[in-house]
């Protein structure tokens, strides 16, 4: 039949719908991979079965509904699988689990990674205990669910995303015991040129401090140190600020800082990482238009550099034309342009919001000896800094060797970044010197009874 | 300095922080040799920090049992000698015959290998299966020797760095050594970057590159890069106490008391050129089907982790240890073929006593590099 | 707020339901034990209506209730009594399903 370029597709956000709308557009027909049942990703995820009284801010079911129909609109001109999981990545294929248990291999010619981000945390006292959440899985818990993850709401972090959670929930009528925030108010004020770069954002956001302030709940700004206190299971936080130490009684905390893109298909892929000074993420080396050093491989939306939901959409579409472009097919040259204006917008305005909601350098850097930084493996920062000391090692893979921090069930996926800051710390290095976790195949647990559809020699 | 190499001078000069090189340093440093060990990346980059972990005597060819055997003692007092245990732990090893006629080999090794002073005992299926009810059924037979045992890679090659380093031996890393030349009576070794080695003796631990270092002096041994395939499930309750190994070809596989069950087989990718290997899903994917028809219970299980190794392999399956045939002052100690790194505290030993006192009290009969010499005796 | 999940007998529920579920309510056991919850919501929702948390994990045995909720820190595995181990934040509710959680009962 055709001889068309596999265009493929991993993740079905807002970043991957739109290249998939895009591509098909072109007169292509990409295979879309998605781990999830359905498609909309993190923002409009689905099932959505509940039904709330009052409209959460921020939140807008049917938009969400209208963006996940589009997609499904075209899936007979897609090739469409939900419930797939990439695991490993070469330069020629892909391996990938489906949800029934079956491992399949993919050919491709062109790649594009849209495979979003994950909550960034800083090792806490006490984060590990039963009752402790992501924001995002507090939200997801919220707007999927339809539950408070407590019956008393600690939230704690920085950024948009926590007092977009610590509204939507108070929205939704869950009892929220204290908002916490690293970052100080007065830090927001030289970010406003930026952030009034998107005046519909900067609202949301601002609407979400009043619901806040307005519900009476208490909120800390500066917050210089925090613990989770409990045994086996949330009782109380106990936060640091310039007002003093105070204990909030609660059954659960949400905490995040910021996101991180799940990277690690690029990386398997040898796409080159650099180190952004101001957030100490390693970040996959990529133009405004998808690209990556690698060729024909492509990166959008959080995957790559975390924008926002519009953003995801927009540099999806954009990393869809640049797919076409490289392919020799006809793209228009104006919507590449405005696509990268308002691209340029949007980073504009996640240069607001990093300066508004700086990461917690320091806090991260000064986590106590006992502490949990590894929660796959019960690593604790004084085992991180004590294997740095004993063998002259920095490099946070050596130390994933030496203390098997970052070797567990989630691949370091929560701790690598705060490792690498530990080690730099111990070892009086600048943190660039620690690296970064590598990932390693299967990005994603393998079950052992998956079975194989594909029959070959091996290697 | 304005890009003038630095020049050192030593007694010893090591190509390879592997665990063959540190282990060579250490024991060269313990007898107060000055010497220098020049690894172009870290040390236990490469096959010794990520191999398997094996540690056993049994099933070996009989040639490596005099090393493998001072190897063993050695593995027994780690601790003493490098500070560390490694998380050595004698839990015997468990061969697995799938046949008659791998059963009888398993006999037959028995019998060979006592005259070494190794003893293995051999199990009927149905001691296999009164001693080890996690293990999968059709087994005709296997053996065990209780001295064997496992231990972490990823710790004993940092151990024997650190070690070498605090007994005085000088370990100069991400220097990648690529000239040699004979400067009689010594060498010297061209390094980057900018760094000139001058050495009286010169020891090629260069693992998988062995061959390559070996050329650059005009010496053809020869070894073929292999990248063993690895992989490691989560944590699960601890049951597996032995290590486990096929008697014919197949997997291998351990527990770790932490609960991660590590097991291997078949190969992965290898570029040398560039220094890099990669696991296969292929090669992974066979492989977790044939554990799982070893340890059943593995199936309710995730792999949360696979990597691969990069190992020179010689033609018979046997490492190159001992003096050049035609150079003075040439010790080479490479192309372990998936199996060096029990021999490794041992190797550094002897090959110090070779250094040192020309001889040593351990055979390397049937290792030695003039087997693969042209003309010589020992390679018709 | 109306708590629309019965908790089992001695135990209670983590989390609190603060909006109507649309899908049919099924039933499923824990333990053994017969609980119900809403056919498509995911399994985490399912267990922590009715439990605290999902017991407890090799290798650091601490209690554990999932943390992501996105399949990424693979902190809610639970067992299902016909061998399976899935991740409940990602696997949808069915009517008979048995989950595990007792670790007294564990092989692997
Ligand atoms: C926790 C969180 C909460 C947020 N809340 C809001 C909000 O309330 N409002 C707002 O405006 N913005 C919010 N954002 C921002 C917004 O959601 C994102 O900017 C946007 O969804 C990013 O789109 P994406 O397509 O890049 O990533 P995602 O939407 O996350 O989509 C990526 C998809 O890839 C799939 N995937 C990942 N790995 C694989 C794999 N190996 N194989 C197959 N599929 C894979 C994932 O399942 C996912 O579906 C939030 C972001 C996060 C992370
Ligand atoms: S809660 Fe993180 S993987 Fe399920």
């Amino acid at each position: 039949m055709s001889s068309d370029p596999l265009v493929v597709i991993v993740g079905a956000g807002p970043a991957g719908m739109a290249a998939a709308r895009t591509l098909v557009e072109g007169g292509l027909r990409p295979l879309v991979l998605e781990k999830g049942p359905t498609p909309g990703g993190r923002l409009w995820q689905r099932p959505a079965t509940v039904d709330f009284e009052r409209r959460l801010p921020g939140h807008d079911p049917d938009r969400a509904e209208r963006g996940v129909s589009d997609f499904l609109g075209i899936v007979d001109r897609i090739d469409w699988y939900p419930g797939t999981t990439v695991l490993d990545a070469t330069r020629d294929r892909l391996w990938a689990l489906g949800s029934d248990g079956v491992i399949d291999q993919t050919p491709w010619d062109a790649l594009l990674v849209a495979t979003g981000a994950l909550d960034r945390v800083v090792p806490l006292p006490g984060w590990t205990l039963a009752g402790v959440y992501t924001l995002g899985g507090a939200q997801a818990a919220l707007k999927v669910h339809g539950c408070a993850v407590g019956r008393r709401v600690a939230f704690l972090g920085t950024g948009p995303l926590l007092w977009l959670a610590a509204a939507q929930h108070l929205a939704a009528g869950a009892e929220v015991a204290l908002v916490a925030d690293t970052s100080h108010r007065l830090g927001a004020l030289p970010a406003l040129p930026d952030l009034l770069s998107d005046p519909q954002r900067l609202a949301l956001g601002l609407a979400c401090f009043r619901i806040v302030r307005r519900a009476g709940v208490p909120i800390r700004l500066g917050v210089r140190a925090a613990i989770v206190e409990g045994n086996e299971t949330v009782r109380a936080i106990s936060v640091e600020s310039r007002g003093g130490r105070r204990h909030f009684t609660c059954d659960a905390v949400a905490m995040g800082f910021g996101l991180v893109p799940q990277t690690q298909l690029l990386d398997l892929l040898d796409v080159p990482f650099d180190l952004v000074p101001t957030s100490g993420l390693w970040l996959p080396r990529t133009d405004r238009s998808g690209r990556t050093p690698v060729p024909r491989v492509y990166a959008a939306g959080d995957g790559a550099r975390v924008l926002g939901g519009d953003a995801a959409r927009l540099s999806g579409e954009r990393a869809a034309l640049a797919i076409l472009e490289d392919l020799g097919r006809p793209t228009d040259p104006e919507r590449v342009a405005r696509l990268e204006r308002e691209l340029a917008r949007q980073e504009r305005f996640a240069r607001g919001l990093a300066r508004a909601f700086p990461f917690p350098a320091e806090l991260e850097a000064r986590t106590d000896d006992d502490t949990v930084v590894c929660r796959c493996e019960g690593v604790t920062a004084g085992a991180i800094a004590s294997a740095v000391r004993t063998f002259g090692r920095h490099d946070v893979n050596a130390v994933k060797a030496l203390t098997r921090c970052g070797m567990g069930r989630c691949q370091g996926r929560l701790c690598g970044p705060a490792a690498a800051r530990i080690a730099a710390r111990a070892a009086g290095v600048p943190l660039g010197e620690a690296g970064r976790l590598r990932a390693q195949p299967p990005i994603e647990p393998l079950p052992a009874r998956a079975r194989c559809m594909v029959t070959e020699p091996n290697g | 300095m304005n890009g003038a190499r630095s020049r050192l001078r030593t007694e010893v000069a090591i190509v390879g922080g592997g665990l063959v090189g540190c282990s060579t340093a250490l024991h060269l440093a313990r007898r107060r040799v000055p010497c220098v060990l020049l690894e172009a990346e870290r040390c236990g980059a490469h096959a010794s920090g990520v191999n398997y972990g094996g540690v056993r005597q049994q099933g070996r060819a009989l040639a490596e049992l005099p090393l493998a055997g001072r190897a063993r003692r050695i593995w027994g007092r780690l601790e003493r000698l490098v500070g560390g245990d490694g998380e050595f732990r004698a839990t015997g090893h468990l061969r697995l015959a799938r046949d008659e006629a791998e059963a009888a080999a398993l006999e037959g090794w028995i019998r060979e290998a006592a005259r070494y002073g190794v003893h293995g005992e051999l199990l009927s299926r149905e001691a296999l299966r009164a001693r080890f009810p996690w293990l999968g059924e059709g087994f005709a037979a296997g053996s065990f020797s209780a001295d064997d045992g496992q231990a972490n890679p990823r710790l004993v090659a940092p151990l024997f760095a650190r070690a070498a380093r605090s007994e005085g031996a000088t370990i100069l890393e991400g220097r990648t050594v690529v000239a040699i030349e004979r400067a009689p009576p010594g060498f010297v070794l061209r390094a980057e970057p900018e760094l000139e080695l001058e050495a009286r003796v010169l020891v090629n631990a260069a693992g998988a590159w062995g061959t390559r270092i070996a050329r650059l002096l005009g010496e053809e041994l020869p070894s073929e890069p292999i990248a063993p395939n690895m992989l490691v499930s989560e944590p699960l309750p601890f049951r597996i106490e032995p290590n486990l190994g096929m008697a014919g070809p197949g997997i291998y596989l351990r527990q770790v008391p932490d609960g991660s069950v590590i097991f291997g087989g078949g190969r992965g990718t290898v570029d040398l050129e560039r220094r890099r290997c990669r696991p296969s899903f292929a090669t992974s994917l066979a492989t977790i089907g044939e554990a799982c028809r070893v340890v059943p219970e593995l199936a309710r299980a995730s792999i949360i982790r696979t990597w691969a190794g990069i190992e020179g392999r010689t033609p018979d399956d046997l490492p190159i240890i001992g003096p050049s045939p035609r150079m003075a002052g040439l010790f080479h100690a490479f192309g372990f073929s998936g199996h060096g790194f029990m021999l490794a505290p041992a190797v550094g030993a002897v090959l110090a006593e070779l250094i040192l006192d020309g001889h040593s009290a351990t055979s390397l009969a049937g290792l030695e590099p003039a087997r693969f010499a042209p003309g010589s005796a020992a390679a018709a | 707020m109306e708590d629309l999940d019965d908790p089992i007998d001695g135990a209670h529920g983590r989390w609190v339901r603060l909006a109507r579920a649309r899908g049919e309510s099924v039933p499923f056991t824990i333990d053994g034990i017969p609980v119900r919850g809403h056919a498509g919501q995911m399994l985490i929702a399912a267990i922590l209506a009715v439990r605290p948390d999902f017991g407890c994990l090799p290798p650091d045995r601490r209690s554990r209730a999932g943390f992501c909720l996105i399949g990424l820190c693979q902190d809610c595995w639970v067992r299902l009594a016909d061998g399976r181990r899935v991740r409940a934040c990602t696997t949808p509710l069915e009517a008979g399903m048995a989950v595990r959680l007792d670790p007294s009962d564990e092989s692997w």
